[in-house]
């Protein structure tokens, strides 16, 4: 009796077992070549790190839940490609954790929002979308652009996104304290030594008040760059390598 | 290296599934084993 | 006296639990003293109180028994229901808190002055906690009951441990007051189903692998030989949610005394680790999970065994190995390479087969007894929950083909899509097994008002038919509009005009969204009102526990 018991209980591990291994091979089969296979990532000129003050307003959007209802992914379908600009490229996205493709467009996309609209049209319509837009069903966050922006320890943010594959250099985690402030500050000593950092990055006050570095700063300083990166000239679709 | 994935993917992969699927059908329709299977099926209804 | 005196003994595992508990309470605290941001402070505060509270209940259980709680009387398995109890209160509280949650941010689409311009209410804040409530808290708490209710029954064997199934439902339940406080909070992963952060996610790993063990060495206590098939999928549930947990949760936390953690995953393959997830959430919580109390609990309510046991197997295997694959159909032409998605398309498709041999099976159990559906509202609730089950299960497949995701994808269709899922399916069966359930486990002869059922199904069908219909014709019309072309070439439509146009619909869909509601709060009341006053059952009949309502 005893020893029929025993059997059992291998039976529903053995169940067990068969279950896991039937269930693994999917996801292998599916995610382990996306990082073995060269083509699953273009290459292409522009794609950098997140600079202090993108990252903070990354954590913001994700913070408030964005991703709810835009994407950060233009599909390579005409109508698309008019309405928000080129395809999205993976390269785009490689030091993205987590990734922001999202799944619904109750909102527009906003893989290339950065540029298009002025800062000051960024506030207003964060504050009160519906002054902007009538129709719109976007909530108001008004509360952003009192609240100063505490991040405590924003060096080890960017030590900890070294740790997961951000190529951050010394210089940048060295200096992440200070490039909290100064992208919200034009006037700011180390502006250059900044833009060496990190290319392409806007230096503005963001919110249009230079007293304090806010959440609304730190958010528009995400927008503003989303899509901008990427040298479209050094990138070619046809590219054998770039085919997938 | 993408080609050579896809071929083995391609055939091998579809070998694995057809003798996957092949081996629950013997199993589940195995004609002795119809009697266990009706036992089986009345295990919720048992009192006790 | 002195006979319980000395069968009443600390045992091991109480000890080990109470022990437990009080390190991670005094862990907490000193996390809650050194906590780099409030949020962290508040889940940390939170954790030492509920962790003192298990000690706390841990010696009062130990108190107030008189003994081992025996395994067998009168050689009649003596089965351990409190902790299920538990779990069914717990699912109607949460079930009527992510339905309200969910109607309250429906209403915010239609008219967005409902957002209140403040944090707390924000849709993106609300959402997280509408669909981990209702999958999550809801579901999750209705297939821990239903999970340990059949697996003792079906192995008529009591689950072993004092503490452990307590630990359970209890854990499960902590860990979704520090999910859903912390999405209110803005403490969130930002990845779809898995948005808690990662000591949350610490926390359910923990409860989830007491849980297989619990679930396992139940198993291994059963009289017959044969694992009866809702076990099978019950096991395929707990196993698989594990590893996509696993697998979807790699985070390196910023500091350990801080809430925010970066994802091991990058981009593209955390996209595809995510969907992976995010999918086979579907495939294997709402899915399998469900399909277990559908083997269960349709033979029982009918009094027949199920169509055909065969199938069940083949049923059982395909839906296992085909579900796992189909996570890229929601990447179709993304940066995902098209491999990838093509995969996902392919298995989708298959899967349309498994599928439907499970409706069927579930469905042709009532052969001989269709006059049920007429007689019994709560066969008739469990019986359509498996035509939904059908139609959705029909729709995704193809929805999964690239052609029509290109249209559908970003829209509410696909909302509606998971809705007719989730509310037809997973709703309805789930309400189906509570009404079995409350009478079985508080020994009542049946549920208080068999009327009351068929207003529940009535009022709840009526809401899910608005909601799906409404995202139907709103899902389709705004990807059609996105992509309109005058006739000189130019894009028709701004984006807002489609924003515009959805408003009618959005307003339909949160009609249906209350009526919905409006139907769990009749369940609401008939399970108060069947284990307050239900007619108790005569002692005589007490094991021969009547299946039929009359």
């Amino acid at each position: 009796m005893a020893n029929r018991h025993e059997i059992l209980e291998k039976n529903s591990i053995l169940l067990s077992v068969a279950i896991l291994v039937v269930v693994a091979v999917g996801g292998l089969v599916e995610i382990v070549p996306l990082y073995y296979l060269k083509s699953t990532i273009e290459k292409v000129e522009g794609v950098r790190p997140y600079s202090p003050l993108e990252l903070a307003g990354r954590n913001i959007y994700i913070r408030e839940g964005c991703y709810n209802c835009h994407s950060q992914m233009i599909r390579p379908l005409r109508d698309e490609i008019e309405r928000y600009g080129h395809f999205s490229l993976a390269a785009e996205s490689m030091y993205d954790h987590p990734f922001q493709w999202g799944s619904k467009r109750t909102g527009p996309d906003l893989a290339r929002i950065g540029g298009k609209y002025s800062d000051e049209w960024h506030r207003e319509h964060l504050k009160a979308p519906r002054n902007l837009v009538p129709e719109s069903v976007m909530p108001g966050y008004p509360f952003l652009a009192t609240a100063s922006l505490e991040v405590p320890n924003i060096k080890g943010h960017l030590e900890t996104n070294a740790i997961v594959g951000v190529p951050y250099t010394a210089d940048q985690i060295e200096n992440a304290e200070a490039d909290l402030a100064i992208q919200a500050n034009p006037e700011a000593d180390g502006v250059d030594a900044f833009l060496e950092r990190y290319p392409k990055a806007v230096v503005r006050d963001f919110d249009g008040n230079p007293n304090e570095v806010t959440e609304m700063d730190a958010l528009l300083a995400y927008l503003q760059m989303l899509g901008t990166l990427v040298d479209f000239s050094t990138y070619s679709y046809e590219d054998q390598a770039n085919m997938r | 290296m993408y080609e050579d994935l896809a071929s083995f993917a391609q055939t091998w992969g579809l070998v694995y599934f057809v003798i996957l699927f092949a081996a629950v059908l013997v199993y589940a329709l195995w004609p002795s084993n119809g009697k266990r299977f009706r036992d089986a099926a009345r295990i919720p209804l048992r009192e006790d | 006296m002195a006979r319980s005196a000395e069968a009443k003994k600390l045992t091991l595992e109480e000890g080990f639990y109470a022990a437990f508990l009080a390190v991670l309470a005094l862990l907490c605290l000193v996390i809650a003293g050194k906590a780099v941001d409030q949020v962290m402070a508040f889940h940390a505060a939170v954790g030492v109180v509920f962790a003192a509270l298990g000690v706390f209940l841990v010696f009062r259980g130990y108190s107030a028994r008189s003994g081992n709680p025996p395994r067998e009387i009168d050689g009649r398995p003596n089965y351990n229901y409190g902790p299920i109890k538990f779990a069914v209160i717990a699912a109607l509280f949460w079930g009527v808190a992510g339905f309200l949650v969910g109607d309250y941010i429906a209403w915010e689409l239609a008219f967005p002055a409902l957002n209140l311009d403040f944090p707390l209410t924000n849709f993106g804040r609300l959402r997280p906690l509408h669909t981990s409530a209702v999958i999550f808290a809801f579901g999750g708490n209705v297939l821990l009951a239903t999970s340990f209710y059949v697996v003792q029954r079906t192995s008529q064997a009591r689950m072993p441990g004092i503490v452990t199934p307590w630990f359970v439902i209890l854990g499960y339940n902590a860990f979704i007051v520090i999910a859903g406080t912390g999405y209110l909070l803005g403490v969130t992963q930002s990845k779809e189903y898995a948005e808690p952060e990662w000591y949350a996610d610490l926390w359910l790993t923990v409860v989830w692998v007491v849980y297989l063990l619990v679930y396992l060495a139940t198993l291994w206590r059963r009289k017959d030989s044969h694992i009866y098939v809702a076990n099978w999928f019950y096991l395929a549930f707990i196993i698989t949610i594990a590893m996509l947990h696993l697998g979807n949760n790699v985070t390196v936390p910023v500091s350990m005394f801080g809430s925010k953690s970066y994802i091991a995953w990058a981009g593209v393959q955390d996209a595809m680790t995510q969907w992976w997830y995010g999918h086979n959430a579907v495939g294997f919580f709402l899915t399998s999970g469900f399909l277990a109390i559908m083997y269960y609990f349709i033979p029982k309510r009918v009094n027949r065994p199920v169509y055909s046991y065969r199938l069940s197997i083949v049923h059982f295997w395909a839906l296992t190995f085909v579900y796992i694959w189909a996570g890229p159909h929601h990447l179709h032409y993304t940066a995902l390479p098209q491999w990838a998605s093509t995969l996902g398309m392919v298995f989708s498709i298959v899967l349309w087969m498994p599928s439907w041999g499970g409706m069927i099976n579930g469905l042709m159990t009532l052969s001989g007894a269709w006059d049920k559906l007429r007689t019994d509202p709560v066969v008739r609730m469990l019986v359509v929950s498996v035509a939904f089950y059908g139609m959705s299960t029909f729709e995704g497949p193809m929805m999964s083909i690239r052609a029509v995701n290109q249209l559908s994808h970003y829209t509410d269709w696909t909302i509606g899509h998971v809705h007719s899922g989730a509310l037809g399916w997973v709703g309805f069966i789930s309400f189906g097994a509570i009404y079995c359930l409350v009478p079985w486990l508080w020994g009542r002869k049946a549920v208080y008002s068999l009327k009351l059922v068929s207003w529940h199904f009535w009022v709840a069908t009526i809401g899910i038919v608005l909601y799906i219909t409404a995202m139907w014709v709103s899902g389709i019309l705004q990807g059609l509009m996105w992509r309109a072309y005058t006739s000189l070439g130019f894009l028709e439509y701004s984006f807002i005009e489609t924003v515009a146009a959805m408003h009618p619909f959005y307003v339909i869909r949160a009609i249906g969204g209350i009526l919905f509601l409006l139907g769990a709060l009749i369940m609401v009341y008939n399970v108060y009102m069947t284990i307050r006053h239900g007619e108790a059952e005569e002692p005589s009949t007490a094991a021969a526990r009547p299946v039929a309502a009359e």
